[in-house]
């Protein structure tokens, strides 16, 4: 694996750290104050900080790094999460992910955007620290005082998360009054398995710390179990170290920076200390636990990690032993409770975890799809089995038949869970128009809340790529011309602060989204006029509301009054439709003058079946995508009408429609078929209109697997696919856009390279 | 013998069909399977020699009339024509011939050079003759006849 490959995988990680991130701001910002959703958000910026560190990305790194102050901040309680902060917070998550992508496309990032956010970072932490300072070392003071008389009493108060405040031997203070005054770091350093298990080092961790200053370390093993109760991958090892550094708390911390997540770490500047005779001034209170080297030489296996630092902790251990006998059974009991508390917490912790996460692979979208076509060949030859046991079997029921249906419920069973693997659940896509709205609601100045529905809504991968650009598109519309400024829609009783909700949920086997706000509606009577000025419609025209709602969707077609930076072209909505089309979905819209507008999307669930209509043209069988297609009618010889030399028209409750004879235009046949003996299959086309297919026969409606025609042939025109039926044989599927276009007059391209090759 | 024909039949087996009196060949390399005819779906707006397609386990693969092809005439296609499907470059496609003849082990002095009369379409796709036990055999470069797929392989 080169550098390259774990890099992708390190971006990789930032995109679901990145989005982890924000679903967990946004659940702050919805009050949520969950410890567990603040240490979701610290880790993820965390996680994206430590990997960008290893690859040099100091860009990142450095804001990652103020972010993730900022957070620790919130974490201690140090800064209430309010919706500012909140605030500054989701666009810091922006900039990181502007960063994040600069970082792996190249490309720059709003530097002034960055540094602004810096600032307000910053400010939000200090403005924070600066409040709580001056009430850290009271408490540190206070519980020293007590403590210092009977430490051996006080110890058994410390619990397993708290720190218990060293007493630094305050007696010393009269017998050194001169000393130099600087300042000493308490640490407590309380390593988790998970430390080991990711290969770090507490004995590299302590040397590390040596080199700030003077240090000098006691290492608590009170919760080392007797030999048999030990777990060798536990870690039963904690250290109480003091450093006289002044290099301060951050440059203890820098030192723990990326084992913070594995270990407790407890970090207190004690200023008044004096420094002088340390290590004298450390042995007292390190004697303060009892120890018996007994214990230590039988716990020799607690695992090599440990064993470097076992000389430091004898020291401590044999001063300690002497008056200690009588506690030494007390200890080791207490050791093993503690021992035992730890690892049933560390089993909660992890199946917390799991139930929490998910367990997730990551797998080459180029094996899936290989699976899902050899489940899609599997379906297709258990029909053709089938059919060929039917066609043979004249004795009615037998056993064959009867495991065939079997074999029928299975595979059909494993082609959904294999289709269900390519299924992604809408959220990422969701969590982006998040920004979207975020960022619209800045430039526009209109306060606007997203509210998302059914994000864990599944559907294909390649779906879920191709939704979000249409649903920017949406958004922006929605949020820059259908909702109101914040003072107007006081004035017209609604809240100033606008909604729109996106939604998705599954339908009849397609995913259905729904984005509606509450803003204006369509202003009918502006469309119309701009339809008309445009020359999209007469200016007689008699439309329907549905119909002016509809000219939205025309090219060309834009009602803000001025162009602005976000939308107002006029290549918005058509673009939505071309693209939503271009899925195989359908989008419609309903409006509601001042109750806002509401947008429908209906997709397929997958771009590798396809719902298609199956017919026969000039005896040949073909998928007509049903998606496409209005309606079926039985022509009569009322309703049709020739028109100049060869075009007829059919006559639809008084409109008039091209009839298209498909086999013609596919040169299947050589003259028009009797519209009569077929059927007729009302078709909207990408360029709007509407025209009559005709086809000889509608065999059925079947959902078909989407086969390539490309792959060992060339592209046919008129033909968008291949599909493999159940009696084995190819049927293309009908490019209905290319042949309207046909019947328009710009005939199908004829260059075939394998006809040139004469 | 030519760069290009030594790649032809590297290897030095071929594969012998018959498309009405006459015995071609290609080499055995390229030859992923040999199937009965099955129905194929005619294509629209394909040359003549396209027959159509068929599913060959869920791939698309176009069917091409081997004799048409070569500039005879159409072939009525039976259960008793075979398809050998051949790679050609990175597509798969299948030749209608009337039946697979033989498998030969040849040597390079059994090649001759295709000789002076034949028109250019036969030059064309004609890499050599073979002479084998009073046969001949026309070995065939299927670069040649299906030169858009080479080329996108290229």
């Amino acid at each position: 694996m080169d550098m390259n490959e774990i890099k992708e995988i390190f971006f990789q990680e930032c995109e679901e750290q990145l989005a982890e991130l924000e679903s967990g701001l946004l659940k702050l910002n919805d009050g949520d104050r969950d410890p567990e959703t603040v240490n979701a958000v610290f880790r993820a910026v965390h996680s994206i900080k430590g990997g960008a560190g290893a690859f040099g990305l100091d860009d990142l790194v450095s804001f990652a790094h103020v972010f993730e102050t900022t957070l620790d901040c919130v974490r201690s309680n140090k800064l209430e999460p309010t919706q500012d902060v909140l605030k500054v917070m989701l666009k810091s998550a922006d900039v990181l992910a502007d960063l994040t992508n600069a970082a792996r496309d190249g490309g720059s990032v709003d530097e002034a955007r960055s540094r602004t956010l810096i600032r307000e970072l910053e400010a939000l932490a200090h403005g924070e620290t600066h409040a709580a300072e001056p009430a850290a070392p009271k408490p540190v003071a206070a519980a020293s005082k007590p403590a210092e008389p009977a430490p051996v009493v006080a110890k058994p108060d410390v619990n397993d998360e708290g720190f218990q405040p060293i007493p630094f031997s305050f007696g010393d203070f009269d017998d050194e009054p001169a000393a130099q005054y600087v300042p000493t770091c308490q640490i407590v350093f309380r390593p988790n398995r998970e430390l080991y298990a990711k290969g770090n080092e507490a004995v590299l961790l302590l040397r590390d710390l040596s080199r700030l200053g003077e240090m000098s370390v006691y290492c608590d093993m009170d919760r080392l179990p007797p030999l048999d109760k030990m777990n060798p991958e536990e870690a039963y090892f904690s250290w109480k170290v003091s450093v006289t550094t002044d290099k301060g708390e951050d440059g203890v911390r820098s030192v723990f920076e990326f084992a913070e997540w594995d270990c407790e770490l407890d970090v207190r500047t004690i200023e008044e200390e004096i420094v002088g005779d340390a290590a004298d001034d450390d042995e007292p209170p390190m004697q303060a636990v009892p120890f018996d080297l007994s214990l230590l030489e039988d716990g020799p296996a607690a695992g090599g990690e440990e064993e470097p630092v076992a000389s430091e902790s004898d020291a401590a251990a044999a001063i300690a032993a002497a008056d200690t006998a009588s506690k030494v059974a007390q200890v080791a009991s207490r050791a093993a409770e503690n021992a035992k508390a730890a690892a049933a917490a560390a089993t909660a912790a992890q199946a917390n975890q799991a139930s929490a996460a998910g367990q997730t692979i990551r797998v080459d979208l180029d094996r899936v799809d290989r699976l899902i076509n050899l489940v899609g060949e599997l379906v297709i030859n258990q029909a053709m089995l089938s059919q060929s046991v039917v066609e043979n079997d004249n004795n009615g029921v037998s056993s064959i038949n009867m495991g065939l249906e079997e074999l029928q419920q299975l595979t059909r069973e494993i082609q959904d869970s294999v289709m269900a693997i390519r299924a992604q659940p809408v959220k990422p896509v969701f969590q982006r128009m998040a920004r979207t709205v975020r960022e619209i609601a800045d430039i526009t100045g209109k306060s606007v809340r997203l509210i998302t529905e059914g994000e864990n809504t599944e559907v294909d991968k390649t779906v879920i790529d191709k939704l979000a650009e249409p649903l920017t598109h949406m958004i922006r519309n929605a949020v820059d011309h259908g909702l109101e400024m914040p003072e107007k829609r006081e004035a017209l009783g609604k809240n100033p602060e606008g909604t729109v909700r996106l939604t998705a949920k599954h339908r009849s086997g397609r995913i259905v989204i729904e984005l509606a706000d509450d803003g204006a509606g369509i202003n009918r009577e502006k469309v119309r006029q701009k339809a008309i000025d445009n020359d999209l419609i007469a200016a007689d025209a008699n439309l329907s509301d549905e119909e002016i709602d509809n000219l939205i969707f025309h090219a060309g077609f834009s009602t803000a009054d001025k162009v602005s930076d976000l939308s107002g072209r006029g290549v918005g909505m058509d673009v939505v439709k071309r693209s939503i089309q271009a899925l195989g979905g359908r989008i419609s819209i309903s409006s509601k003058p001042g109750q806002g507008s509401v947008f429908t999307m209906s997709l397929p669930l997958t771009l590798a079946v396809l719902d298609g209509m199956v017919v026969t043209v000039a005896g040949q069988t073909l998928v007509v995508p049903l998606t496409a297609i209005v309606e079926t009618l039985q022509p009569e010889a009322s309703a049709i009408h020739s028109f100049g030399a060869s075009q007829r028209l059919i006559s639809i409750r008084n409109s008039f429609c091209p009839l298209v004879d498909v086999g013609r235009i596919l040169n299947f046949r050589s003259t028009q078929a009797n519209p009569m003996d077929g059927v007729a299959l009302l078709v909207e086309s990408e360029g709007g209109g509407q025209r009559a297919l005709m086809v000889d026969a509608i065999q059925g409606q079947r959902q078909v697997v989407i086969k390539s025609l490309e792959a060992n042939y060339t592209h046919v025109p008129g033909i968008a696919a291949a599909t493999i039926l159940g009696d084995g044989r190819v049927a293309l599927i009908l490019d209905v856009d290319a042949v309207v276009a046909a019947s328009r007059g710009q005939p199908l391209r004829q260059d075939i390279s394998l006809a040139a090759t004469g | 013998m030519t760069y290009a024909v030594k790649n032809l039949i590297d290897g030095h087996e071929l594969i012998a069909f018959r498309i009405g009196d006459q015995e071609f060949c290609v080499n055995i390399m390229s030859v992923r399977e040999i199937r009965g005819w099955t129905p194929a779906t005619p294509m629209p707006h394909a040359p003549p020699h396209v027959l159509g397609v068929i599913n060959l386990r869920g791939a698309v693969l176009p069917i091409i009339d081997m004799s048409q092809r070569l500039g005879m005439k159409r072939t009525e296609p039976t259960v008793r024509h075979v398809i050998i499907v051949a790679q050609v470059g990175p597509a798969a496609v299948g030749l209608l011939v009337d039946a697979v003849s033989d498998i030969l082990t040849i040597t390079d002095e059994n090649i001759q050079p295709t000789p002076d009369i034949a028109n250019e379409t036969e030059k064309a796709y004609a890499r050599g003759i073979l002479a084998i036990e009073g046969r001949m055999i026309c070995l065939i470069d299927l670069g040649v006849l299906f030169p858009h797929i080479e080329s996108e392989a290229a």
